[in-house]
């Protein structure tokens, strides 16, 4: 494991995103205009925008970064930059970390925007704690970024990567809580539900909880990205068959 | 400069989804020779080579490069590999594609532009490799094989669809990199670039048909030309 590798790779991505304005203004623009749309569309019902808004802010990296993270390391390997990588000194650590640094990056500006934008030009007025919704959408970022990786392996083409989209976040979305509280599901899925990363990350938005509560959410986000992360890490092949 | 061999291949077998793709080959090459690997496609250059960087599994035999086996960690830094495609980053300038590969290799900064020069890109170093034309990526991706002078450069096709100009001006590179010292594998499909070489090996279907130089190539099969002379020898075989 080496920083300065790891960081060389984490400013070469985040060069790579510059030279595309168009993947930025999407990247940005889109999450900010979902939730103005969200809010405009409360506008008649008062106080459903500040309950069901912070609960879909983490969902917006978590769907965009692993959309983006699959498409882009399928790109590596099918371009064979990764394999030109992997013929020289970049460990497999290096190569993951450095995606995860300069999408953890991209989260936390995507976050930040749309925070802000619905504390103000939404009129937003939740009672959760800023630094903590901004770590939230971090991890849900991260977590996405993870997930990315790992599956962009099972895909050996862009169009099957972007398919994996729907089959890995709209179970999670339907049990979430966001459409069914999670104590009137089935009792089998209310299981299920409980050790879903989404269901984490929602959770954690959740305002005046414990600290102990808010920890073991953060926990359970922490535990799926390093181990998506380590699973993402042995796809990685210096050697094929 | 050392005397052992740069390559040493002993009875190398690849074996891929039930099809023996090398049947057993074994040759070597001495250091700051420029070797041609020919033969059609399918005849399994490509997975020669990809054995030699060590990204190959081998079913048995040995591969060495450069006194190590093919693979070893202590080879990434003395080898240098342009694959099939250009495999640099498309949405990079030239000069950001070479930046992080110096960087990821740890070389001095000034390798960039030294390998600018020897590919003749320095004009192009600020655009974006998406709006280059096929040849001028084709040397991006051979200046990043080159970056830090690796002792071993593996060029796989480096010059498939090339018009004939930048065709010769890449194999006066090739030539004058194994002149400093460099051994240079170089595969191709057009016979003529035969000539070029100072060895040559060719392949056909898994096999070593042919493995001297391209002078004893027209001696003993009596052709005048080099397609002549690989058709005459297929058919020898056959």
């Amino acid at each position: 494991m080496n920083l300065r590798r790891t960081l060389l790779t984490t400013r070469r991505i985040m060069q790579q995103i510059r030279h595309d304005p168009r993947t930025i203004a999407l990247l940005l623009a889109v999450p900010s205009a979902l939730v103005g749309l969200l809010a405009w569309s409360l506008v008649n019902r008062p106080g459903n925008f500040d309950a069901l808004g912070p609960r879909l802010l983490p969902i917006f990296p978590l769907i965009v970064m692993f959309l983006v993270t699959s498409v882009t390391t399928l790109r590596e390997r099918t371009s064979g930059t990764l394999e030109r990588l992997l013929t020289m000194p970049l460990a497999k650590a290096e190569f993951i970390l450095g995606y995860a640094g300069a999408f953890a990056i991209v989260a936390i500006l995507q976050s930040a925007l749309v925070s802000t934008l619905s504390y103000t030009l939404f009129g937003l007025s939740h009672q959760g704690i800023p630094w903590r919704n901004s770590a939230v959408a971090l991890c849900a970022g991260l977590l996405g970024t993870a997930f990315g990786l790992a599956l962009s392996a099972l895909a050996t083409t862009e169009f099957q990567a972007v398919q994996f989209m729907p089959a890995f976040i709209l179970p999670q979305l339907l049990l979430c809580g966001l459409l069914v509280p999670l104590a009137q599901l089935p009792t089998i899925l209310r299981y299920i539900a409980n050790v879903l990363p989404m269901t984490a990350a929602v959770h954690a938005i959740t305002p005046q909880q414990s600290t102990t509560y808010y920890l073991e959410q953060f926990a359970v986000m922490v535990g799926y990205i390093v181990g998506a992360l380590i699973v993402g890490s042995t796809t990685l092949r210096r050697r094929t068959r | 400069m050392s005397h052992a061999p740069a390559l040493e291949v002993s009875q190398l077998r690849v074996v891929r989804q039930h099809h023996e793709i090398l049947k057993s080959l074994t040759f070597e090459v001495a250091a700051g020779t420029l070797v041609g690997l020919l033969g059609p496609s399918g005849s399994g250059k490509s997975t020669l080579m990809r054995s030699l960087l060590g990204v190959q599994t081998i079913t048995s035999g040995t591969a060495l490069a450069l006194g190590e086996r093919a693979g070893s960690p202590s080879l990434r830094r003395r080898l240098g590999y342009m694959a099939q495609g250009s495999a640099v980053y498309l949405d990079l300038t030239v000069r950001e594609n070479l930046s992080y590969f110096s960087g990821i290799l740890g070389l001095d900064p000034s390798q960039v532009d030294h390998v600018l020069d020897v590919v003749n890109l320095r004009t192009f170093a600020d655009r974006l490799v998406a709006s280059l034309s096929g040849g001028e990526r084709s040397r991006v991706s051979l200046a990043v094989a080159i970056l830090g002078a690796p002792a071993l450069l593996i060029l796989d096709e480096p010059t498939v669809g090339l018009d004939p100009v930048l065709r010769q001006d890449l194999w006066n590179t090739f030539t004058q990199l194994a002149r400093d010292g460099a051994t240079v594998l170089v595969s191709s499909h057009v016979m003529d670039e035969a000539a070029r070489c100072s060895r040559l090996l060719l392949l056909r279907e898994g096999q070593l048909l042919f493995d001297d130089t391209p002078t004893k190539l027209l001696e003993r099969t009596g052709s005048s030309g080099y397609d002549d002379a690989f058709v005459r020898l297929i058919k020898g075989a056959q």
